[in-house]
């Protein structure tokens, strides 16, 4: 039997370290509130269980084993990543939807009582 | 009060037409306020609007059509109306089709009545992929609807109260009339369609060029695919 690829401790220290840096960034985007919490929890959440994966060899090594990742483990975390990244993304569509509604029924009242200060004159 | 009747007119940077349009709506029938939604227009087309005695709600900037059309209902529904036309803001319905589209409404056999271009009437050259493209609408809009419908871009209608309530509360953006009629079934409004006779614009370019034909064609297929899977916005009688 072929023994399963591990991951390699450089690849493990390297990714925990951008995963770290990740979080940090987010914490600090929201400590000073340009980043509302409410859109920063997917954000979050994606650099903790970066951090976590990329940290956790053993883990990160059964996972790939689990998706029948043999050659090398580490792809795990490019999945990961870009899987979060698209729901992040689509999560940024319904916010734009929603916005633009609301964008246009302000849009629509503000127009109309205008049209009601113009009768009055 | 129970008998009030509204034209509502969408225009965008109509300032040579909306004049004409104005005064036309008037003269054909005096009972009829006229109330122009300038959407984000920067010509002109407000002042010229008002001095025709039009009234005027101005939207900020331009919210396309389906946006404009809506403030229009709206303005319609809350302030009592029992009655409204809609009249494109370039001058290509004319007036004196009006009584077909009104008649129905009026008679109490149709909550919103759509003036066809193709329906047996002559007098509008169109080109030929925008005439297939509005055939091939014509041909799902009829599968959905179970009722024979031919123009199913047409902005000249007639609604009654029931139709106001529906639009004012939902109405679609970028190109509104194919899944308004949409709704209009699956909130069991009736539908009808009448033969009328359409102009060609007087000045400046219609706002559907051929490259967005396609574009316009790939978005109203989505939705109203889409809408088959979609709740009622007002209750169903």
């Amino acid at each position: 039997m072929i023994l399963a690829a591990q991951t390699p401790l450089k690849v493990s220290i390297a990714a925990t370290v951008v995963s770290l840096l990740l979080v940090l960034v987010v914490f600090e985007l929201i400590r000073s509130r340009r980043l509302r919490e409410r859109y920063a929890l997917l954000w979050l959440l994606t650099g903790v269980v970066l951090v976590v994966l990329s940290a956790w060899r053993g883990g990160l090594n059964t996972i790939a084993g689990w998706f029948g990742v043999r050659g090398y483990p580490p792809a795990v975390l490019f999945a990961v990543g870009l899987l979060f990244v698209i729901a992040v993304l689509l999560h940024y569509s319904t916010v734009i939807s929603r916005l633009s509604d609301q964008n246009v029924i302000l849009a629509q009242r503000l127009a109309l009582l205008e049209s009601k200060l113009d009768d009055r004159e | 009060m129970s008998d009030r009747r509204i034209a509502i007119v969408p225009a965008f940077n109509e300032a040579g037409n909306i004049g004409r349009v104005v005064d036309e709506l008037r003269a054909f029938d005096g009972g009829f306020d006229v109330v122009v939604v300038s959407d984000g227009s920067t010509d002109g087309t407000v002042e010229v609007a008002r001095a025709h005695g039009a009234h005027v709600v101005r939207l900020p900037f331009n919210l396309g059509i389906g946006g404009a059309v809506q403030t229009g209902f709206r303005y319609a529904w809350e302030n009592g109306y029992e009655l409204a036309v809609r009249c494109d803001g370039d001058g290509q319905h004319d007036p004196s089709e009006l009584p077909k589209v009104l008649g129905p409404v009026v008679a109490g056999e149709a909550d919103i009545v759509v003036g066809s271009r193709f329906t047996g009437a002559e007098g509008y050259r169109s080109s030929a992929a925008r005439r297939v493209g509005i055939r091939l609408l014509a041909v799902i809009v009829s599968l959905i609807a179970r009722q024979r419908v031919t123009d199913t871009t047409s902005g000249f209608q007639a609604l009654n109260r029931k139709a106001l309530a529906l639009f004012a509360a939902d109405y679609p953006h970028d190109y509104p009339e194919v899944e308004g009629m949409v709704m209009t079934i699956r909130h069991r409004l009736r539908l009808q369609e009448v033969p009328v006779q359409m102009r060609e614009r007087e000045h400046g370019q219609s706002s559907i060029t051929a490259l967005r034909s396609i574009y316009y064609m790939a978005k109203v297929l989505l939705a109203l695919f889409v809408g088959l899977f979609r709740r009622s916005v007002v209750p169903v009688e």
